[in-house]
């Protein structure tokens, strides 16, 4: 049913739809509306699941991967310091392969302190062996939690995973979302099936120590799940777009692509931006077009290169910087386009929740127009 | 061999972990000098000095690590470490 509802309220809902058996989550700006209705829903009996409250994100996780590893579905949500301070736990439920799905509502890292947007925080767990979905609108955001689950819990993939979606910008927005039943939620996704699960009466240990013989084996099998879970969120994807109409059988949304010189490479909100700014490039006989991506992990390489195909230029909007290198995406697309005579340009943008307007995106085509690029886009002119 | 999904194991494994394998120095015990005491068996970080039907006090090779404990407390000083040759 379409429903004017705010983003964080929307994800709520969802999860609620998706019947976790366990939450656990410690509140923090700018998820903290998400974990707080979840709460309610718990109390008021809307949602049959153990709520548990800690002390700290690292608690938090920790609750999850044992309830997880004990067989149930769970949820949490964070973000930014949140997020870092569940670091450690997050290698340990990919190595024990625990489908947990996790929102991230994307903050940037202190210090200095912000509590705005960029996607620093969950690129910052790049390699941690979870997947990694960027939502463009809460819509999508809705949405791919029920793929992600999907996806996660498959016996072939069997890894955690986040869907970001951008704070405030998506977060604290109402717009229109498309929220399924219970019912609809049901038939697409069925009860969570363990593939171990700790028992008494049956005991095992998860996440053994492994010596040096079998360590690196380890995280090859780690490395296969992920190459693996392409082929399942594309089934996923067509599976949702079958049942609900919105199509996510893609990794990569190509936008007006057919024909352009220029390329964007986005993730997230801004890509709403992005498309109206190309609309209107495109209506003054600019050839421009957007190749959103939105499983980061596992990285599209295969869709992307096709979709790549033709472009002469391609300009990567990065909303995090890999300090020393540059943008996280930019660096991936710069190997992946190696020899294929596309230049990549990176600009490094909207960091610590710096609006980004059309004219911006206008503006990035005119300096890939020249070649110009690998640079910070927007900075203060006394820094310069 | 498929390995386990997360590293998963059921309970037993330090059995079916043969330490055995990391030792660099092997520890041979000099019955003639053994005062049959005890000490090498309750210090041993393994478990794996045992007690024969005879009284002697032997290490489990399978499991030794080569600590050198038993070596250490061993009143007699009846315990040689012997470096492995590989
Ligand atoms: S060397 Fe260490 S592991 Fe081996 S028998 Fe002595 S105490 Fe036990
Ligand atoms: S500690 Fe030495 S003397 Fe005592 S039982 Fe062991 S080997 Fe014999």
């Amino acid at each position: 049913m379409l429903q004017i509802t705010e983003g964080s309220h929307a994800v709520a809902e969802i999860a609620k739809f998706c019947r976790p058996q366990v939450v656990a989550a410690y509140p923090i700006t700018p998820q903290t509306h998400i974990v707080e209705a979840l709460a309610d829903m718990v109390a008021n009996c809307e949602l049959d699941a153990e709520y548990i409250t800690v002390e700290s994100e690292f608690s938090a996780l920790s609750a999850c991967l044992g309830a997880s590893a004990a067989g149930s579905r769970v949820y949490s949500a964070t973000t930014s310091q949140g997020l870092a301070l569940m670091f450690e736990v997050c290698f340990n439920v990919a190595g024990m392969r625990q489908p947990i799905v996790m929102s991230i509502v994307n903050r940037s890292l202190g210090a200095p302190l912000s509590i705005w947007n960029d996607q620093q925080d969950s690129i910052s767990l790049r390699d941690s062996g979870w997947l990694q979905f960027y939502a463009e609108d809460n819509q999508e955001a809705t949405d791919l939690h029920m793929i992600a689950y999907k996806v996660a819990e498959d016996h072939d993939v069997l890894l955690p995973a986040f869907v970001c979606f951008d704070g405030f910008i998506l977060s604290h927005t109402y717009e229109p979302v498309d929220m399924p039943s219970q019912e609809e939620v049901d038939a697409y996704l069925p009860a969570f099936t363990p593939y171990h699960r700790l028992d008494a009466k049956d005991p095992i240990s998860m996440g053994m120590y492994a010596t040096p013989d079998y360590y690196m084996e380890f995280r090859y099998e780690l490395e296969r799940a992920m190459q693996r879970s392409i082929d399942v969120i594309k089934r996923a994807g067509a599976e949702f777009a079958e049942q609900f109409g919105r199509d996510y059988s893609a990794l990569v949304e190509s936008y007006r692509l057919d024909d352009a010189e220029i390329a964007f490479i986005a993730m997230g909100s801004i890509c709403g931006t992005v498309k109206d700014a190309i609309d209107e490039m495109r209506d003054a006989g600019k050839k421009v077009g957007l190749a959103k991506i939105r499983t980061y992990r596992p990285f599209p390489t295969e869709e992307l290169t096709r979709a790549l195909a033709g472009v002469s230029t391609v300009a990567v909007l990065d909303k995090n910087i890999s300090l020393g290198s540059g943008g996280a995406v930019g660096t991936e697309v710069k190997a992946m386009l190696a020899g294929s005579g596309i230049t990549v340009l990176d600009y490094i943008i909207a960091l610590g929740g710096r609006d980004v307007r059309k004219r911006d995106i206008a503006a990035i085509v005119d300096l890939a127009d020249k070649g110009v690029g690998d640079m910070f886009y927007g900075l203060r002119t006394e820094v310069l | 061999m498929a390995l386990n999904v997360g590293c998963a194991a059921r309970p037993g494994k330090a059995r079916k972990n043969k330490t055995g394998s990391w030792r660099v120095f092997r520890p041979v015990f000099e019955s003639e000098q053994c005062t049959k005491c005890g000490m090498c068996a309750l210090v041993c970080p393994e478990g794996c000095v045992i007690e024969t039907e005879e009284g002697e006090f032997v290490p489990d090779y399978e499991y030794c690590k080569g600590c050198g404990i038993c070596a250490e407390v061993c009143p007699k000083k009846g315990i040689r470490m012997e470096q492995e040759e590989k």
